[in-house]
This record gives C-alpha cells, structure tokens and sequence, in this order.
C-alpha cells in the first residue's frame, strides 16, 4: 500500500526491477508447482474445448485457459466465449470438421 | 516431551543456512534454553567454523552412528555457554553414511535433555535434506529476496509438504531495505505473497555477518547488529513468544536520505 503511495507521488519508479522479479515468479512457480509439461498442458486445454464445443459455439480466438495459484493450490481458470448454442447435429459436424483439420485448430496459446 | 526439532534448510545454497543455524543456537542458548545444533551436511562441514568451535572436534556424527564413539563425545560444548553443544558433520564422508532413521534416532537421544535441536541441512534435495528434515518437528525455509532463491524455496515447501513436514516457515535472509524502497528488490510481502506460507524471521543485509563468520563469533552476539537482533528476535518467535518484526529502514534521517538520493541512490 504505501508502495503505491509512493509510486503516486512519483518518490519510486513506476515499475523497478523487484516487480519483474515478483512477476517472473509467479509464472514460473505455476509451472514448478504442478509440473504437468506444457503438450499435455495444451493437450488438455485442446480436449476442455471439445467438449465444451458438443454444446456451445465456441469463440476460439477469444478462449484464455490458464493455471493460477491461490495461496499453495493450484487453479485452471477458463474464459470461453461462445456465440449461441449448438444443436446435437451441428456439434456432430463441429467434431468431424475439427478431426479431419485437427492438428493446427488445436494449438492456439 | 522435551526438545523441539528444528530443521534449518533451504534448497539453494549459500542463502545463510549455516549463519542461521549458528545464531539460532547462540540466542537460544543466551535465553537459558539448552540447545544441541547439529551439522548434517556431510562431507562438507562448516557449522563449527561459524561457530568457532573448529579446534575442539575429535568425534563427529558418523563416528556416532558407526559406533566409534557414545552421543556424548561427539558433543562439543560452546565456550561461552555451557547448555550450547555442537555435533559435527564428518568431513571426509559422504551423506550416505547417515540415513533418515539414524537422524530420528539420534534426535531421540537428545529430546529429553534440550530443548532444541537445531539441524543446519545441506543444500540440495536429495538423501542430504532428507537426513535433515527427518526427525524435524518444525522446519525453517531461508532464502534470499532473489528470483533463483525464492524458486528454490517454494520447490522445498512442495517437498516438505510431500513428507508431511510442511508448510515450513520462512526466514528471508540479506534484506536490503534501500533497493527494496528503489523498487529494485522483493519486498518480504512480495516473497510471502509468492510463496504463501508464514514468515518468522526478516534478516536485513549486515555488513557485520562476514567479519562474525571470520572470527568464529556469530553476529547475534553482537548487541548492536540489526541481523543480530533479527536472528534474537526469530529466536523468541521459537520459544513462542510474539515479537513483532523489525522496521526495516532504520537507516539514518532525512538529511542522509537526501544526501543518499544525490549520490544515486546508493546506500552505506
């Protein structure tokens, strides 16, 4: 807090090397922590959206999932917007389409 | 149920484990508490040299467990305090020859008659470590407010947790309170934050901690350091006492400060 007052009063630079560090961090440790590697992690997320997918238009360019920790546990947060619904027959097509291109829909970050 | 087992470690090296462990037992011992610290790096001993107590070694922890000698003559007696002993690590040996359960059974000896144990673990997180952290009834968790540092810890805490030994406790070691206030350092809220687990002990950067080590007198015995107060302090939070934690940025008044921001920045 009085980190912060300080920065407003223009007494510490806005973002000094102890951020990075801070920041660094807390991405590294998410990984450390759960120690999945990162092709099942995509693995993962590539399969959370299929499913997803059976029942809602999936927004792919627009879907963030990602780990976080709070306190010593770990999360898998989600954001997947999606534009409408998808009736049982459209997911059915929405699946064959996606098998037959598979590889390079999957690997979105 | 006597002593309480306390395992000081670490992960990385060269963060202060042994200079902890050291003024740990020196302040334990100072508060009347009979203390026993034990050197479990094996092969690689040092706790006698910070300790000054370096001349007086005959029988060490492997001679113990080996059964060349009895517990007791590989106890060495501080020379300023008679309820202060030392148990050396073996120089010439390596960690396999202690195992876990020697570690517990050697604690066991002990517990009745102290009432702390106090065990400087090896860098590392192998058989080492775990010799350490085996009879521990509390573990201690030092590092440096630094990226590769805080890493290693948090890789200790996992595997205290693994064992049923954690979540450990934190002493962050070599604070510098003027390039925390540049933003060019973690603060130890920012280490908790990240590591998420309770913090006993905040160590400032001591200019004093190298000459102590040279001289075999450990700092905590110096009235005057602030690391000494630091490490007094942690020693009470052991005993159960609630001490609040120091203010970092006792250093000097506002005309130094001003003197310090046209110098840039640099302090002492």
């Amino acid at each position: 807090m009085t980190g912060l007052l300080e920065r407003l009063l223009g007494r510490s630079p806005a973002k000094g090397s102890g951020t990075t560090a801070k920041e660094r961090l807390q991405f590294i440790l998410v990984h450390d922590r759960i120690n999945l590697p990162p092709e099942r992690l995509q693995a993962m997320k590539a399969e959370i959206l299929e499913v997803i997918s059976k029942y809602v238009a999936v927004e792919r360019d627009d879907v963030d999932i990602f780990l976080e920790q709070r306190n010593r546990d770990s999360l898998i947060k989600a954001e997947i917007p999606f534009s409408g619904v998808n009736t049982q027959d459209e997911a059915r097509n929405r699946m064959l389409t996606a098998s037959n291109s598979d590889d390079d829909s999957l690997d979105d970050g | 149920m006597g002593a309480k087992v306390v395992t000081v470690t670490s992960g990385k090296g060269g963060v202060g484990k042994t200079t902890t462990t050291a003024n740990l037992g020196i302040a334990l011992a100072r508060m009347g508490k009979r203390v026993v610290v034990i050197d479990a790096d094996i092969g690689l001993r040092n706790l006698d040299i910070v300790m000054g107590l370096e001349n007086r070694i005959v029988y060490d922890m492997v001679d113990v467990i080996e059964g060349r000698c009895q517990l007791r003559q590989a106890m060495i007696k501080h020379k300023q305090f008679p309820d202060l002993f030392l148990i050396p690590a073996a120089q010439t040996r390596d960690k396999t020859a202690v195992s876990p359960t020697d570690m517990i059974q050697t604690a066991d000896k002990l517990r009745t008659e102290f009432d702390f144990i106090i065990i400087d673990s090896p860098a590392g997180i192998e058989r080492g470590f775990r010799n350490a952290i085996a009879p521990a009834d509390e573990v201690l968790i030092v590092t440096n407010p630094e990226v590769s540092a805080v890493r290693d810890a948090d890789r200790i805490i996992g595997l205290l947790e693994a064992n049923n030994k954690g979540p450990g406790k934190l002493i962050l070691n070599r604070v510098k309170a003027e390039m925390i206030k540049r933003g060019e350092m973690m603060s130890p809220d920012d280490v908790t934050d990240i590591l998420a687990i309770k913090i006993i002990g905040i160590v400032p950067e001591d200019e004093g901690v190298i000459p102590s080590s040279n001289s075999g007198n450990p700092i905590t015995l110096n009235e005057n350091s602030r690391a000494g107060q630091a490490f007094r302090n942690i020693a009470r939070r052991l005993s159960g006492e609630e001490v609040p934690f120091m203010q970092l940025n006792e250093t000097g008044g506002f005309m130094q400060r001003i003197a310090r921001l046209f110098s840039g920045g640099q302090s002492e």
